[in-house]
């Protein structure tokens, strides 16, 4: 039993930090049914953009907003510089997701000229070395922030989205472009919103796993394919599903990694995505858009 | 100056001229029909007012100003709201939250305004839109899910989100298609008193001829891309190619 509850608290931390990533990923999926493959990289770029401010000696109160909004222009950027005039074009969705992965090789080979290989430590003010005991279990201080930034992040996303007038403006875009621009509703900046948005809340999960992880270029890619297999299991075009689906891949890989053997905990997240594909392919709270347009 | 002059208008696609070199003129608080069989281009038409088609080639010009290459969201912004042949609307959210985002670019535009939902101007808004569910007769509706409303209500609220975007010009996609005869004549009624109370100009397209000549103070009727005729309803109706094309087709 103590175990028991020792895993669901490592697997909701690690969870809250996958549900940041889905969320980052289905924001972008429902609003432009485009799968990003270069979430993880933009959240890695903001992650060392950190690091560089931190070792300026930046105050990390500054760092935290500094960088989340890096990451956020950069994928606004992209979005108008690449997907924009790509749409003009009449690319095909295939092709806009295609675009994502080329920008995702671009932002590694850039990271690697940048920052190099090497693993780095990123001076973060919570620490998994200190730790509380309530009872037998044991809490860290980083993943109890983990936690609770995790929980504000997907609230305060939610609030966004339900209770602002932005929020019912993304909405009307992602469930009727074509309605929402005849109502003089400017979809490109809404869309461009979310692409920033998306963007920030990767950036936010990577700066909270930095350093339980080691921050080197590809740092992102496990909990980005982790956060995309949350987003899978949660209903692509859902963002409860996605909040949902990555606490319980972060607590699944958790239990199975204890009970099962550590070396299965990384495989977990993978069979998740293959499972759900077969046999409930719109995931737990997903709706099948029938037609778009 | 009228208030929409499209002219020489032309559109391809590919091969197929879809359009061709149409001229018509409108004016404030006309209320003006564009009839013609299947594929005669009727919707292309409301598509390059619109702004979701870029025309081949011609001229839109709305209050003397071009909407050629405008985006739809900024025709929008000029004045010129439409509703769609198979309706368009927000399906999981609420009668309410479709009208309340006709009023979306009412609102103030800052970037404070965007996250806070001000209590005061929101209240402004909501009197627009309740004058309009009135109007429309959609209380009953008011808190239901739109897929839930049964299909004359979808057209009326397509109908009401348009309106509350107080527009110069109301561009309707055959507005009494799929209605009961009842329904019908209850949306003309709709139609002309949109003119009469709240000063709209109406292009609408409609295949149904007893109701557009009633309605319409002019018509236009297209064949194959081509305008084949202009001018009040009886007039048009008289017209030999007219019959041939389109009347004499239906009846």
């Amino acid at each position: 039993m103590v175990n028991f509850t020792q895993y669901m608290i490592s697997g909701l931390s690690a969870g809250s930090l996958y549900a940041l990533v889905a969320l980052g990923v289905v924001l972008i999926y429902r609003s432009t049914r485009i799968l990003n493959f270069a979430h993880g990289d933009m959240a890695t770029m903001g992650t060392f953009f950190a690091f560089s401010l931190l070792s300026w000696r930046f105050p990390f109160y500054l760092a935290l907003p500094l960088s989340l909004l890096f990451g956020a222009l950069l994928a606004v950027v992209f979005y108008f510089s690449i997907i924009v005039p790509a749409q003009r074009r009449d690319a095909t969705l295939l092709g806009q997701i295609a675009l994502t992965v080329g920008l995702s090789m671009i932002f590694q080979g850039a990271m690697i000229y940048v920052w190099g290989t090497d693993s780095k430590m990123l001076a973060f003010p919570l620490s998994d070395t200190k730790t509380w005991n309530v009872g037998p279990i044991y809490l860290n201080e980083l993943s109890l922030g983990t936690l609770i930034v995790g929980i504000l992040g997907s609230i305060l996303l939610y609030l966004l989205i339900q209770k602002t007038r932005l929020g019912l403006a993304m909405r009307a875009t992602s469930e009727n472009l074509p309605a929402a621009q005849t109502l003089g509703i400017p979809t490109r900046t809404i869309l461009a919103t979310s692409w920033g948005l998306a963007a920030l809340l990767g950036v936010l999960a990577g700066l909270f796993l930095a350093p339980a992880l080691i921050l080197d270029p590809f740092f992102m890619l496990e909990p980005f394919l982790k956060g995309f297999a949350g987003a899978i299991l949660g209903g692509l075009n859902s963002l409860p599903g996605a909040i949902i689906g990555g606490l319980l891949i972060g607590i699944i890989e958790n239990l199975c990694g204890g009970y099962i053997s550590l070396e299965f905990k990384n495989t977990v997240p993978f069979l998740i995505i293959i499972l759900v594909l077969l046999f409930k392919h719109e995931g737990l709270l997903g709706k099948e858009f029938k037609e778009r347009i | 100056m009228s208030l929409l002059k499209v002219n020489n208008l032309t559109v391809q696609f590919g091969g197929i001229k879809a359009l061709s070199a149409i001229d018509f003129e409108m004016e404030e608080k006309e209320i003006l029909s564009i009839i013609g069989p299947n594929g005669a281009g009727k919707t292309t038409l409301f598509n390059c007012v619109s702004g979701v088609y870029r025309p081949t080639g011609g001229e839109v010009l709305f209050a003397g100003e071009s909407l050629i290459g405008l985006s739809p969201d900024r025709i929008a912004q000029r004045g010129i709201g439409r509703t769609f042949q198979n309706i368009r609307l927000f399906n999981n959210m609420s009668v309410l939250d479709n009208l309340m985002l006709g009023r979306h670019m009412k609102f103030r535009r800052s970037l404070l305004h965007a996250f806070l939902r001000i209590r005061k101007e929101e209240l402004i808004h909501r009197e627009k839109v309740e004058e309009i569910i009135d109007f429309l007769d959609l209380a009953a509706y008011r808190e239901s899910r739109v897929i839930d409303c049964p299909y004359g209500v979808q057209k009326r609220v397509e109908l009401g989100r348009a309106m509350v975007m107080e527009p110069k010009l109301l561009l309707l996609d055959e507005p009494v298609a799929g209605l009961t005869v009842e329904e019908k004549n209850r949306v003309a009624y709709l139609v002309t008193e949109m003119r009469g109370r709240f000063g709209f100009a109406v292009l609408l397209i409609e295949h149904d001829l007893r109701i557009v000549s009633r309605l319409a103070d002019r018509m236009v009727v297209l064949n194959f891309g081509e305008k084949l005729a202009e001018g009040p309803p009886a007039e048009v109706q008289r017209n030999p190619e007219v019959i041939r094309a389109y009347v004499g087709e239906t009846s």
